[in-house]
């Protein structure tokens, strides 16, 4: 399909990007445009300028800030995957992003590109509030810091203001004790995940001291497995984690679509759970 | 001088240093002067009246030339062809290329835009304005047919109905110990050939040219002339490098008789290429039937007799082949069994949905998959092992030529051999033992296996056959083949490829058959005013047929050379040997090399008289009979039973397509076929809803699964050689389609059969093998 008229500008820094927004509310920001420009070419939005931050270098580069990891929004999935910073300090971004699409995609793609277009069905939305990362956005009147919980308001929807850029995200580390992992459920290689469980999970003395879940794809925003998190705090490591991950799904809403049914995305979010919380805990 | 044999080479192919680096035209690179561009605005409704049509505010726009409505060309658009009226009453209602009236499928175009970019085109189509008045959808086959329901076209829903019996069915079901009666569902599947269809339409004035992203140039040509009127032989269609077809470009579409038209009435040239989301719904669909199969057998497993009741989905209208397709398949139900009677019974049915129409294997998958099927159901019933009960019932080697209950003679094979070596590549006892074990445990992964032993009708076709069958054309193959005077030569062939690889292959058969280096051998193809007689490329039918009119060519260049060199060695043509390109004369060293004799036959200073001074070639070929590949194919698939996902891990395929021309073409045809028909076991279908709207318009919706989904392909081969033209080749472009995807389906049945399930619903999506599995748990 062939996308509608718009005009077209880069920027040459945040602080122009910024005013670029601000002076057009139907201007957008365009990244790695790996969902935005389907989403024109199928004539699914309108916008009258594309305002392209994909090149600024202020917002491309992994930073280690001690006690958190700071990943500029422009950065791209595959830079992501490959950056020492991300692999020692928040190992769960690096699993989550290798899953992304395919190669091509995760070279175009960026970290921040994803989070801001607020799919749920994205991997690395789930991941952020598993996390309890802190999304940075910059507009003409200066910095704020979002946390994750907060960000994500509804499907396609962030807490983004009019005239505000994702500037980066904020990932604490863990730190010693932790493990983790993600499991992506889905058809082809390249599909979207029909549900995906993001845990990061303490250890201690044989059991699991903590455990954050975020769900992937189980609602109009990406959602955390309150339940199970709560029912799986003191579990020994064995047998009874599977029946604490039995509530999973408990208060998701999870969508319909010709991939699986809220039913079957309930049970996946069970089975996919357990198998999430084995695989970070190192059980074989 | 001994020049080593070319067929049978693994010839890399010379086609694709030019097509992987970019340095070919497709359709959508090419420009012409003053060219401009059309889009069609499509229905969005499944079932309406057109009301009112109006382009006015289209056309306003910048860059806008012209805008239409199909109104605008009732008068000269005439009606899209169906060459294939399979019965005497069948029903072939009129099919505007553009709708005028009435609107019958979602996609269906009913105005156009002509302007100088795609851009400017795309942002007219929202200025058009029409007026629909809603008509009810038709969607479900079996309420089509019903009294009372709503109607597609005046005459009905009913497209045509055949019935075919050969033997005594009622006695071979009467008493019957094991009678296993089946009802599959054959999901829409839609063609996703990797180059969208594009069409370029050009003219001086007088005569046209157009090129298309088809499979079928000279069939094209034909039928552009027929529907429009404009005289055969003011139109030329050129088939550029086509990037995959898959049965999607075997076709005469409303874009290519409206970009004619267009051309036509602006005196410019006219350019539409599709887009993906486009294609989806409009490029003609595959499959889309519901298959009743009874089958009777005795105690032992020895069949008895075999009824198939089918619905195949007609869609809207009637294209090229739509009702035939079905019919390919009538007298493949009965597979590689013997058995005594056999009844066919067929209904068309239209629906308010894309028409169908040849889709890789066309008819012969669907009936494949039924009795492949069908005999896994009836080893479970016989609780036989299913490789077992398959060597009771099919032909022995020995027993060929052998005509089947369905009419065909199937002139050779070994299905012992085949399946003798799939079975040792594949490990299948240890497999069974790893399966008893995973049942044992009660592991959460079963494991399946799944056999496929399937034989197909390729190398289409004899004509006298198709006129039988009430085909509108022949299936012969033309070829024609010029010695050019430096010793090179040019072939011209009638086939179409798009992607097969022809001109390597055609090369390796033409050096061997007149002695000449594979690198001096051009072909050339796809082009009514190069290659001026053809039958075009689908079926299998290239090798078959198509390269067998070149070894018939190269024969008749060969007797014309050898009557040159007879006469300038001064001896009897019987004296002269032909071996490595040479003519000699019988223990002697006088000789002359075809490159001599043709440079001879340039000069042509010493000619004998009366002899034409040329050694080019044309031959015609029709064959006597179909080609038969067979093979066995073997899956082994684990079900994860917690989430439903599906996951094949081996796979083995050994086929005989008789004599191999380049094993790494064979080897690439087999991969692409077995992953395709994997893709309908498992991932593809197009689904409608309810109210007649494609969902699967992109390929987030429609999977199509890539190499990262599938398994490594274990092949091997068997040779038994045609007996029906002189190479002994068969065809291999369908074979993997046909044999993968009862291997898949009867794996993953297999899995779960100790859970009481005997069937699951392709694609076999993780959901509804979870839900099959749920609706066992209840």
């Amino acid at each position: 399909m062939i996308p509608a008229r718009f005009d077209y500008v880069r920027p040459g820094s945040v602080a122009e990007a910024c005013q670029a927004l601000a002076s057009d509310e139907d201007a957008k920001v365009l990244a790695g445009g790996q969902s935005l420009l389907p989403l024109l070419r199928l004539r699914l939005a309108y916008p009258s300028t594309l305002v392209d931050v994909g090149r600024l270098p202020e917002l491309k580069g992994v930073h280690d800030r001690g006690d958190h990891v700071f990943i500029g929004a422009m950065t791209t999935h595959d830079e992501v995957v490959r950056s020492p910073v991300v692999r020692d300090g928040c190992p769960l971004v690096a699993l989550a992003a290798a899953t992304v699409a395919d190669r091509a995609i995760r070279h175009r793609g960026t970290f921040g590109g994803s989070l801001a277009h607020a799919d749920p069905a994205g991997d690395l939305p789930a991941v952020v509030l598993a996390l309890d990362g802190v999304l940075v956005a910059r507009s003409e009147e200066g910095e704020r810091d979002i946390p994750a919980a907060d960000f994500f308001v509804d499907y396609l929807e962030s807490s983004l203001a009019p005239g505000e850029i994702l500037a980066g995200v904020k990932l604490p580390k863990l730190g010693a004790g932790w493990g983790f992992h993600y499991e992506k459920f889905h058809r082809t290689a390249q599909a979207w995940a029909i549900v995906g469980v993001a845990v990061a999970l303490k250890r201690s003395n044989g059991a699991i001291a903590e455990a954050r879940i975020g769900l992937t794809n189980m609602g109009p925003t990406p959602v955390r497995a309150r339940a199970a998190e709560a029912a799986l705090r003191g579990v020994e490591l064995g047998d009874q984690v599977r029946q604490a991950c039995e509530g999973a799904a408990e208060g998701t809403s999870p969508p319909s679509d010709l991939h699986a049914q809220p039913d079957y995305r309930r049970h996946l979010a069970q089975v996919l759970t357990h198998r999430a919380v084995r695989a970070a805990s190192g059980s074989p | 001088m001994t020049v080593e044999q070319e067929i049978g080479r693994p010839r890399r192919r010379k086609e694709d240093a030019r097509l992987l680096t970019g340095r070919t035209r497709w359709t959508d690179n090419l420009s012409r002067a003053g060219m401009l561009h059309v889009m069609f605005l499509r229905s969005p409704m499944a079932h309406a009246r057109i009301t009112r049509v109006d382009v006015s505010g289209a056309r306003e726009l910048p860059g806008v030339v012209a805008a239409f409505s199909g109104q605008d060309f009732a008068a000269e658009q005439g009606s899209l062809p169906c060459a294939w009226p399979v019965s005497e009453d069948i029903v072939i209602p009129d099919h505007p290329p553009m709708a005028v009236s009435e609107v019958r499928y979602v996609g269906e175009a009913v105005a156009c835009v002509v302007a100088t970019d795609r851009y400017r085109a795309a942002d007219a189509l929202e200025a058009i304005d029409v007026e629909y008045d809603p008509l009810p959808a038709v969607l479900d086959m079996t309420e089509a047919l019903m009294d009372g329901s709503p109607k597609v076209h005046e005459a009905g829903n009913r497209a045509f109905h055949v019935k075919i019996e050969s033997g005594d069915v009622k006695a071979a079901f009467r008493d019957a110990p094991v009678v296993i009666d089946r009802t599959y569902v054959q999901q829409r599947l839609i063609p996703s050939a990797m180059e969208p269809r594009a069409v370029l339409a050009d003219t001086d004035g007088d005569s046209f040219t157009m090129w298309s992203a088809t499979q079928i140039p000279h069939i094209l040509r034909v039928m552009l002339a027929v529907v429009t009127g404009i005289p055969e032989h003011k139109i030329r269609v050129i088939a550029p490098d086509v990037g995959g077809g898959f049965g999607s470009k075997l076709q005469v579409t409303a874009e290519e008789v409206l970009c004619l038209l267009l051309a036509r009435k602006l005196g410019r040239p006219v350019k539409w290429t599709e887009s993906r989301s486009e294609g989806n719904l409009t490029v003609h669909h595959g499959r889309d039937q519901i298959q009743h199969i009874r089958l009777a057998a005795d105690a032992d497993g020895r069949l008895r007799g075999l009824q198939v009741d089918l619905l195949a989905d007609m869609g809207a209208y009637l294209m090229l082949v739509t009702p035939g397709i079905p019919m390919l398949g009538a007298s493949m139900f009965n597979g590689i069994y013997k058995m005594d009677a056999y009844e066919f019974g067929c209904t068309g049915v239209f629906t308010t949905k894309m028409p169908t129409d040849a889709y890789r294997g066309a008819g012969r998958p669907e009936a494949t998959f039924a009795i492949e099927r069908v005999m896994d159901e009836l080893a479970a019933e016989l609780r036989m092992d299913p490789v077992e009960v398959r060597r009771r019932n099919w032909i022995r080697h020995d027993e060929f030529p052998y005509t089947t209950i369905s009419g065909l003679t199937y002139d050779s094979g070994n299905y012992e051999a085949a399946t003798d070596r799939a079975l040792a590549l594949f490990g299948y006892d240890k497999l069974r033992a790893e399966q008893a074990d995973r049942r044992d445990r009660g592991d959460p992964v079963q494991l399946g296996i799944g056999v496929s032993t399937y034989t197909e009708m390729c190398g289409l076709a004899p004509s006298r056959m198709l006129g039988e069958a009430r085909y509108a054309a022949g299936g012969w193959e033309h070829a024609s083949v010029r010695m050019l005077p430096t010793g090179k030569v040019e072939v011209v062939t009638g086939t179409s490829p798009h992607g097969q690889g022809h001109v390597t292959a055609w090369s390796q058969i033409v050096a061997d058959a007149l002695g000449v280096p594979f690198e001096d051998v051009t072909v050339l193809h796809g082009d009514t005013a190069i290659a001026h007689k053809g039958m075009d490329t689908y079926g299998s039918r290239s090798l078959a047929v198509g390269a067998i009119a070149v070894v018939k060519a190269c024969d008749k260049v060969r007797e014309k050379a050898r009557k040159l060199a007879a006469h300038l060695l001064e001896c009897s043509p019987d004296d002269l040997e032909f071996e490595g390109g040479a003519f000699q004369v019988r223990g002697t060293d006088q000789r002359r090399t075809i490159q001599e004799l043709a440079y001879a036959s340039f000069t042509a200073h010493d000619v004998p008289d009366g002899v034409e001074a040329r050694l080019d070639s044309d031959a015609t070929f029709d064959p006597e009979n179909y080609s038969f590949p067979h093979g066995t194919h073997l899956c082994a698939a684990e079900v994860d039973t917690e989430t439903g996902m599906v996951r094949i891990r081996s796979y083995v395929a050994v086929d005989d397509v008789g004599t191999v021309v380049n094993p790494l073409i064979v080897e690439g045809q087999v991969h692409g076929g077995i992953a395709q028909g994997i893709a309908q076991a498992l991932f593809e279908e197009a689904v409608y809803d309810a109210e007649g709207n494609l969902l699967t318009t992109t390929m987030a919706d429609y999977l199509l699964p890539s190499a990262a989904d599938l398994p490594d392909f274990q092949l091997d081969r068997t040779e038994s050689p045609a007996t029906s033209n002189p190479l002994g080749v068969k065809g291999v472009g369908e074979t993997g389609t046909i044999a993968s995807t009862p291997a898949v389906v009867n794996a993953v049945v297999d899995a779960l059969r100790p859970r009481g399930i005997h069937d699951i619903q392709m694609p076999c999506t993780p959901e509804r093998v979870w839900r099959s599995l749920e609706g066992e748990r209840r």
